[in-house]
């Protein structure tokens, strides 16, 4: 493999291991937020266990979306370099502004949150946690801003004097109309991802009430029920957002919607073909079962609209960008099966998600509880499908826009470092492989260290006034 | 002067305070994870020694423990706004230093890891192996940033990109960041750092630990003022600019009186002392370093200098009217973080360990 390939690889190994963990806390903090918000209007004491009890997972999956956050922080730098001197007149300011307005935010009232509950007046301690979830959407906001300026790049100007696109108007670029949908989506996507994680652990403790007669019932029904309504309502947002989605990909990026699908030959009232046997390149695709015109619909809004295909798209892209050697490339499609599978993957894991939620929202009505041996399964799946749901789709994204780095204005060859070698990418590969493979396990093993015991009862926090100096602390490290 | 635009000033200087608040910050961090082994361990012996060794090592990690990430942040927003304000510097830099910086970003995540699981599960294989990740992972980080920055400062090979007009790049590889001042220049941060981590744990704690801190602090303070005057004054002989020479003498000045006040047992004083030392140990860089972003040491080389390096006056403007509202923000509620959590920590507050089921 060359630094290319490496580079690629390395980026995508990265950046879709940190995307396993930032939805969880993005959605996470706002789910723990809300149950705190609920023990403090109803001093229900649920609510503080409930809180205590997600904060610690929290914390656990918080470690790890931190830590890996660094070393997205530098990597642009370090394999994108001639990308990063290209761009950063206007990549870069959204990057500062997620440190500055978000992960200060973030990391000081998580400090606040973490050793504060006896240190700080209640209303100061819950105000953390709320801020806490507000800098994680700032954070989303700003990095999402630049990853839409790559999928569709506004606002800049070319200057052939400094070789470099430089900003032309920063509104365009924070507001761009990919941002709009992809801003939403994700962010819907994380509420959800974090509705089901909740609904799945709780499921998985009022199934073991109900078997024990344990005295917590009421108290895991009320967190499953709570988790399936956050997923059930952000997964409709989601589809919502998606379905506008589509529209602007198909607009801006038509290529990828040619490639979700598979799709050669431009034409109207486009089916969509639910599952595929047989290969993906043009000849000899079998498609399972179809829905007609739903494709087009997803791409124009219409049955009938007529969706560019394949080979048509190439021809243009071959004419408008083959002879510029930053644009050039001998094909511009992407990977179709990937595109194609992991555009289905995700909505399919989408569907699950919410098809569980609405369940286990029947199944707990009234008294109810859960039993049997498929519940078990479904509170094991739930908090995974959102998580494996993340990371398809946003494979789908970046796969699906290749060859470009920079759609239509940089390939993805163009943007490598000039001074790395192949050698120092294996060996930064290796390490960061290696450790964070290690790293899974560990956080794997602790959250269910850590979920076994459920939502044990907890001392009510003590108002800091009443505490003497030599008294043990509620939390240390 | 240079033909260097007032924007860009603002923006060297800016990028210099948020350095300074990153190593002023976190170098107390990094010092407390490196005296864990060594101001960790109790005077006591036998079991009774285990168990006050533990609770000592707890004390000194409870005393960063709700600031430790606000203080990272600080390096993340120096790279955001190196990137921002001079992109050509953050792309020759961090791709040039790349196996370097890799090192760090491993000594960063285990080091973090470790603050954040050491104390979630109640065995000693569990902490010793936590405890060496906080350890070695501080003082890796500790002394690859010294090199890093020292090599910065005192010249990379740096060339023109005959391929890509406007781009420089770095010849040369891990070793060639491995000169002899750019050595000292990673022991010296190390010292600094285990005295100013020192100073910061004889401040905040309270019972034998803190006399135990005091004294070391003292000691390696000493060996940490011959190393920075070797250091500042090679840096100086090669860069030196009045900016620069003013920051190596307040440096030394304000760690010899950090010293100082440590024998007088002013444990504030001290630690103001090597926070002051430390802040203007960069200005001292970063007056070395002005007008260039990265000097050559290569003959047909040429240097990066701040002014090619720079982005355009719209995006520097934008970035300054952000700096200008958030930075005073973000100083406000951090530092009210530091008086929330301002009391003296003792062997005393600290609760037993948790234990999850098993
Ligand atoms: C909980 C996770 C989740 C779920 C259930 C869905 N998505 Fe999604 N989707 C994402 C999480 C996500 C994501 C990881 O957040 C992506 C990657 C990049 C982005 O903008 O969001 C994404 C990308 C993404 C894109 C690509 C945008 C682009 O490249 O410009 C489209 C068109 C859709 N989604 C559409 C849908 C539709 C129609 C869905 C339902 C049927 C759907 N998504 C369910
Ligand atoms: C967090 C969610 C993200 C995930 C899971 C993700 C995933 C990926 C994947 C799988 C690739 C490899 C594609 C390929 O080479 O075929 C990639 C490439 C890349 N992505 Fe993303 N990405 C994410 C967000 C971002 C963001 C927010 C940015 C920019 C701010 C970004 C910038 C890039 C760059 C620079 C590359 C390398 C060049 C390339 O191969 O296309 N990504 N990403
Ligand atoms: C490749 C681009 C990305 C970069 C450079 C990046 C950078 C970082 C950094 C440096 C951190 C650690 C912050 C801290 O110390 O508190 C972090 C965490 C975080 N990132 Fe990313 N990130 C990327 C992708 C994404 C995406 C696509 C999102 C959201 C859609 C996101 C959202 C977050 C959130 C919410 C956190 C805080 C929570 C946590 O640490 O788990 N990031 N990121």
């Amino acid at each position: 493999m060359d630094v290319l390939d490496l580079a690629r690889w390395q980026f995508a190994i990265t950046t879709v291991y940190h995307f396993l963990f930032v939805p969880i806390t993005i959605g996470v903090t706002a789910l723990i937020a809300i149950m705190q918000t609920f023990w403090h209007r109803t001093g229900d004491d649920h609510w503080l266990r409930l809180t205590k009890f997600f904060g610690k997972l929290f914390m656990i999956n918080f470690a790890l979306g931190l830590v890996t956050g660094i070393v997205q922080e530098f990597q642009f730098g370090m394999n994108w370099s001639l990308y990063s001197r290209f761009v950063g007149d206007i990549f870069g300011a959204p990057l500062a502004f997620e440190a500055l307005l978000a992960f200060f935010l973030e990391s000081t009232f998580l400090g606040l949150w973490i050793f504060g509950w006896d240190r700080l007046p209640k209303k100061i301690h819950l105000a953390s946690i709320w801020l806490v979830h507000i800098g994680t959407v700032f954070s989303a906001f700003f990095i999402l801003a630049a990853n839409s300026f790559m999928q569709n790049p506004v606002g800049y100007t070319y200057n052939a004097q400094t070789n470099r696109a430089e900003l032309d108007d920063f509104a365009a670029v924070l507001f761009n109309k990919v941002q709009l949908v992809t801003f939403p989506h994700v962010v819907l996507g994380a509420y959800m991802t974090a509705g089901a994680f909740v609904m799945g652990i709780a499921l998985y403790h009022l199934r073991k009430q109900a078997l024990d007669k344990g005295p917590d019932i009421s108290m895991y029904r009320k967190a499953v029920r709570f988790g399936a309504i956050v997923a059930l309502v952000a997964s409709i947002g989601v589809l919502v957002s998606g379905d506008v989605q589509g529209k602007v990909m198909t607009e801006v990026q038509p290529m990828k919607m040619a490639a979700a699908e598979g799709l050669y030959e431009t034409r109207s009232g486009a089916p969509f073909s639910i599952l595929t046997i047989g290969s993906l390149d043009g000849t000899a695709a079998r498609p399972i079962l179809e829905v007609p015109g739903l494709l087009s619909f997803l791409g124009t809004g219409s049955f009938s609209g007529e969706i560019q295909g394949i080979n048509d798209l190439q021809a243009a892209d071959k004419a408008e960008f083959g002879n510029n050697p930053q644009t050039a490339s001998a094909s511009y499609v992407p990977v179709i099966w990937m595109t194609y599978w992991n555009f289905r993957l995700m909505m399919g894991a989408g569907f699950l998600t919410m098809l569980f939620a609405a369940m286990a929202l029947w199944k707990t009505r009234g008294q109810g509880v859960v039993t049997s041996g498929m519940w078990k399964h479904i509170a094991i799946w739930t908090p995974l499908l959102p998580v494996l749901a993340n990371s398809f789709g946003w494979i789908f994204t970046e796969v699906g826009r290749q060859p470009w780095l920079v759609n239509g204005l940089m390939t993805t060859e163009t943007g490598v470092s000039t001074s790395v070698s192949a050698t120092s990418v294996w060996i930064s590969m290796i390490i960061y492989t290696l450790l964070y493979g290690a790293l899974a396990v560990v956080e794997l093993r602790l959250l269910l260290r850590y979920i076994q015991p459920g939502a044990v009862p907890v001392e009510a926090p003590k108002d800091p006034a009443d505490r003497a100096d030599d008294e043990p602390f509620v939390f240390a490290y | 002067m240079s033909d260097l635009s007032t924007l860009q000033i603002v923006w060297f200087v800016l990028i210099a305070v948020l350095w300074i608040g990153y190593l002023a910050l976190e170098g107390f961090d990094f010092g407390v994870g490196m005296l864990l082994p060594i101001l960790g361990r109790s005077h006591q012996k036998g079991a009774a020694g285990a168990a006050d060794t533990e609770a000592r090592k707890r004390v000194m990690l409870n005393t960063i423990g709700p600031v430790w990430d606000g203080n990272e942040v600080w390096v993340l927003t120096a790279g955001g706004a190196m990137f921002a304000a001079f992109p050509q510097w953050y792309a020759t830099l961090f791709s040039g230093f790349y196996l370097a910086l890799a090192l760090i970003l491993v000594a960063l995540i285990v080091r973090g890891m470790g603050l954040d699981y050491r104390h979630k599960v109640d065995s000693d294989t569990w902490r010793k192996r936590w405890d060496l990740a906080i350890t070695t992972g501080s003082f890796l980080a500790a002394l690859l940033w010294g090199v890093g920055l020292t090599n910065i400062v005192y010249g990379t090979p740096i060339r023109p990109n005959p391929d890509v007009k406007g781009d420089y790049f770095f010849d040369g590889n891990l070793f060639t960041l491995l000169g002899v001042v750019p050595l000292i220049g990673g022991l010296t941060f190390v010292g600094l750092f285990l005295t100013h981590g020192a100073f910061f744990i004889a401040l905040k704690t309270d019972g034998p630990i803190r006399q135990d801190a005091r004294a070391l602090g003292i000691k390696t303070g000493l060996v940490t003022a011959v190393l920075a005057v070797v250091l500042l004054l090679a840096i100086n002989l090669r860069h030196g600019s009045l900016v620069s020479w003013i920051g190596t003498v307040v440096a030394a000045v304000a760690l010899l009186g950090g010293i100082f006040m440590a024998t007088k047992g002013r444990e504030g004083w001290a630690f103001l002392g090597t926070f002051v030392c430390i802040a203007f140990a960069v200005v001292a860089y970063f007056g070395a370093l002005f007008p260039n972003a990265m000097p050559t040491t290569l003959a047909d080389g040429a240097d990066l200098t701040l002014a090619a390096a720079s982005s355009t006056p719209k995006t520097l403007t934008i970035m300054t009217w952000a700096a200008a509202v958030f930075t005073p923000i973000v100083l406000l509620y951090q530092g009210w973080t530091y008086w929330v959590f301002r009391k003296r920590i003792s062997t005393k507050n600290i609760p037993a360990p948790v234990s999850v089921g098993k």
